[in-house]
């Protein structure tokens, strides 16, 4: 048995995941009209290979990666391009789309299949993560393929994979491992194969013990882990932490400390993309939330707008106060129900008027719960002050770069302070200021 | 879903259900065994007295608000606090004008100059407590024995050859209104432990470092921990939050600090007891503790693995 560490600080909010947990993932049909974001994670846009007009296969190429931090998107359906032009995204961008009218055939394009996929050599494996799309679908969304090609000389011990899912509400990644956990152990050793790592560790926490059992029951040589439930165990440095007791160092990346981390929704990606042949162009979302009137997990394909995810789950039981897209932790809020399901959309939720609403902040007493729950260690209330009164050199000092954004202070704290609202503030102020000196 | 209407803010987007309100309820909860213990051995006197400190503190809060045209915060419960406790760690024959005085002292210059809750450097009921040392030390040395209230020198002034220890465990001596029983401040202290109100850390430094002092002044440790307001300033008053440090280890410090000075003020020092200005100078070192003490952060000083 694998010792477990703690990370530092974390919390214990109310889960919430009941109404989801136990209820197989259902898939949803495409809706007549679907919006594939260009750019759906972290770096820059793909570069469009269609044109309005052109007819597409489901699964086809629609636009290409522009440089390394990119990844390439697949039509989810087929059909026709009927418009490429700017749409609000989750993340409240205006992202270049392509607009597919479905036309209802799912006509696939011819796909590359393969019975033993890990008899691919490690360059092929990753050529075939980087040509599928394949992103982290954990909520960053970094390219999966850069994640796997450390510079030169760098040894990966440990290929972590990611089944914590510690956000209230999300029960995508739970479902993943109860009913697909032969494609997460596969895609883990295709992704150990790919890095070179080690060691296969998968991390669950121990509020999840199906998917613990469904993972052993076909784990093999790689290690099953469970971890205590807490917030947010599934930070990609706390997950390192808890399982390796290693950290990543300030400002660095995981395979400093030796380690690569992926979600286990990247490793059935991977399983699809490399023993099917099918690219990236759906995910599993968890629609659910107090004004949801049947909560329920989809596979959904991506460009699915909320809209037509929502209507699936049978709507709003009550009006709508706050929908959010991912978790209720680090998810952001959406101003209209148009946004697309992209690749790192966990869940969709929605919460009714009420509870929607913003507390007003009392005067900060010092209680230091901030401090006491922060992951990174830092002291949340001054990095907040620093904020408010933009004194960027101390904000810097106090460490604001470190900050993961998990969101543990302003949800611990009594006086109702908006304290990563602040912090967030200042960490783009340092990051605009060092960007203009260099 | 045209009237749809989404409030868009930033993460998280869930809160934890306790708030300042609450916990400045629960303080004022797990101060009642220390009322209750207060008016047993003190009758009507606790009750004028604590009344009185209570009312003035939170009228002063409400007027210098309405004065400064800020909003009237005294619903949060925190000047009613500050009057309880001052009132709490006054004698009990302290006459009226003075209770009031102090208390007003407490909350006007202890916390409004500062900007009101949570930007005061010191404890607010101690400032009015050092206020009122200062202006009237007869009233405020003033002791009587409980229940039957005729006039009695504390366990402190006596020395322990002559106070039971049962007496100060329970109360029965002669003391400030709130001091003299442990049990109760104890009960309260437990309350609030268990409430996450209080980080143990402070009372144990105060306690623990008091206890080794003692020791090694060949004293007796247990009459140091009973007598005096040794206790109800270790659970009660360096706990506060806003003028403790936010570190742990500069928690530390700061109750070891207070135990260290207290004993040095009752060994040497010419005062009996010297609780009030250990908690108020080491209050004065907190901003200096917590940046002496900031917690290593995630990753800072970890070596590359090359």
């Amino acid at each position: 048995m694998r010792r477990v560490r703690a990370f530092f600080g974390g919390i214990h909010p109310s889960e919430n995941k009941q109404s989801t947990s136990s209820t197989p993932i259902q898939s949803l049909p495409a809706p007549a009209t679907l919006v594939v974001p260009l750019l759906q994670h972290v770096g820059r846009e793909a570069k469009p290979l269609v044109a309005k007009g052109d007819e597409v296969l489901k699964g086809q190429l629609l636009a290409e990666a522009d440089g390394k931090i990119s990844a390439p998107v697949h039509s989810p359906v087929s059909g026709k391009v009927t418009a490429i032009e700017p749409r609000t995204s989750a993340s409240g961008r205006s992202v270049t789309s392509i607009v597919i009218e479905n036309d209802g055939q799912d006509n696939w394009v011819e796909r590359e299949a393969h019975p033993d996929p890990v008899q691919l050599d490690a360059k092929t494996i990753v050529e075939r993560i980087q040509a599928a799309g394949i992103v982290g679908m954990g909520g960053a969304g970094f390219p999966t393929a850069v994640k796997l090609t450390p510079p030169q000389g760098v040894s990966i011990d440990y290929l972590i994979i990611n089944g914590c899912e510690c956000e209230p509400y999300l029960t995508a990644d739970h479902r993943l491992m109860v009913e697909y956990a032969e494609e997460i152990v596969l895609g883990a050793k295709l992704l150990a194969k790919a890095c070179g790592a080690r060691k296969i560790i998968i991390g669950v926490e121990d509020n999840k013990p199906d998917a613990i059992a469904s993972l052993k029951e076909q784990a093999g040589a790689v290690d099953v882990v469970a971890l205590p439930t807490r917030y947010p165990q599934g930070g990609e440095k706390q997950l390192i932490q808890a399982l390796t007791g290693r950290e990543v160092p300030s400002k660095g990346l995981p395979f400093q400390a030796g380690c690569v981390v992926q979600n286990v929704g990247t490793a059935y990606a991977v399983t699809k993309a490399l023993r099917d042949g099918e690219p990236l162009i759906s995910r599993v979302v968890t629609v659910t939330g107090s004004v949801i009137a049947e909560p329920q997990n989809f596979f959904v394909p991506i460009g699915t707008p909320f809209q037509d995810l929502i209507e699936a789950a049978g709507g709003f039981s009550q009006t709508p106060g706050k929908v959010v897209a991912g978790g209720p932790m680090m998810g952001g809020a959406q101003f209209d129900l148009e946004a697309p399901v992209t690749k790192v959309t966990s869940g969709v939720l929605a919460f009714g008027v009420d509870e929607s609403k913003t507390p007003n902040p009392m005067p900060c007493i010092k209680c230091a719960r901030c401090v006491d729950v922060c992951p990174a260690n830092l002291m949340p209330l001054k990095l907040e002050a620093y904020g408010m009164n933009e004194q960027w050199d101390n904000a810097e000092e106090y460490g604001a770069l470190d900050c993961i954004e998990c969101g543990c202070c302003t949800y611990i704290c009594p006086s109702k302070r908006p304290l990563l609202h602040y912090i967030r503030f200042a960490k783009a102020e340092i990051i605009e200021s060092q960007r203009r000196s260099s | 879903m045209d009237d749809l209407r989404l409030l868009v803010s930033p993460s998280p987007h869930i809160r934890d259900t306790d708030t300042t309100e609450k916990i400045m309820f629960a303080v004022l909860l797990a101060l009642l065994p220390v009322v209750a213990a207060s008016i047993y051995f003190f009758r009507w006197d606790a009750v004028r007295v604590v009344l009185l400190a209570s009312g003035s503190a939170v009228a002063t809060e409400a007027i210098f608000q309405r004065l400064r045209k800020r909003p009237v915060t005294v619903a949060d419960g925190s000047a009613l606090i500050t009057g309880v406790l001052l009132g709490l760690s006054v004698p009990p024959t302290l006459p009226s004008w003075m209770v009031i005085l102090g208390s007003a002292f407490a909350i006007a210059i202890g916390k409004q100059v500062f900007g009101g809750l949570g930007h005061n450097p010191f404890n607010p009921a101690l400032v009015g407590r050092a206020f009122l040392t200062a202006s009237f030390a007869k009233a405020m040395t003033a002791w009587t024995a409980p229940i039957d209230a005729v006039s009695a020198a504390t366990p402190l002034a006596m020395g322990p050859a002559v106070s039971r220890i049962p007496d100060l465990f329970f109360g029965s001596v002669a003391g400030s209104l709130g001091e003299t029983s442990a049990l109760a401040i104890l009960l309260g202290g437990i309350y609030l432990f268990y409430r996450g109100v209080i980080d143990y850390r402070i009372p144990v430094g105060i306690l623990g470092s008091v206890t080794v002092f003692a020791l090694l002044a060949g004293q007796d440790p247990v009459f140091h921990l009973l007598s005096g307001s040794l206790l109800f300033g270790a659970v009660y008053m360096a706990t506060d939050m806003v003028t403790s440090p936010v570190t742990k280890a500069g928690r530390w410090i700061f109750g070891i600090g207070i135990g260290v000075i207290i004993m040095v003020i009752r060994v040497w020092g010419g005062f009996p007891e010297g609780v009030t200005y250990a908690i108020l100078f080491m209050n004065a070192v907190t901003p200096l503790l917590n940046r002496w003490t900031r917690p290593r952060i995630y990753g800072q000083g970890v070596k590359v693995s090359e």
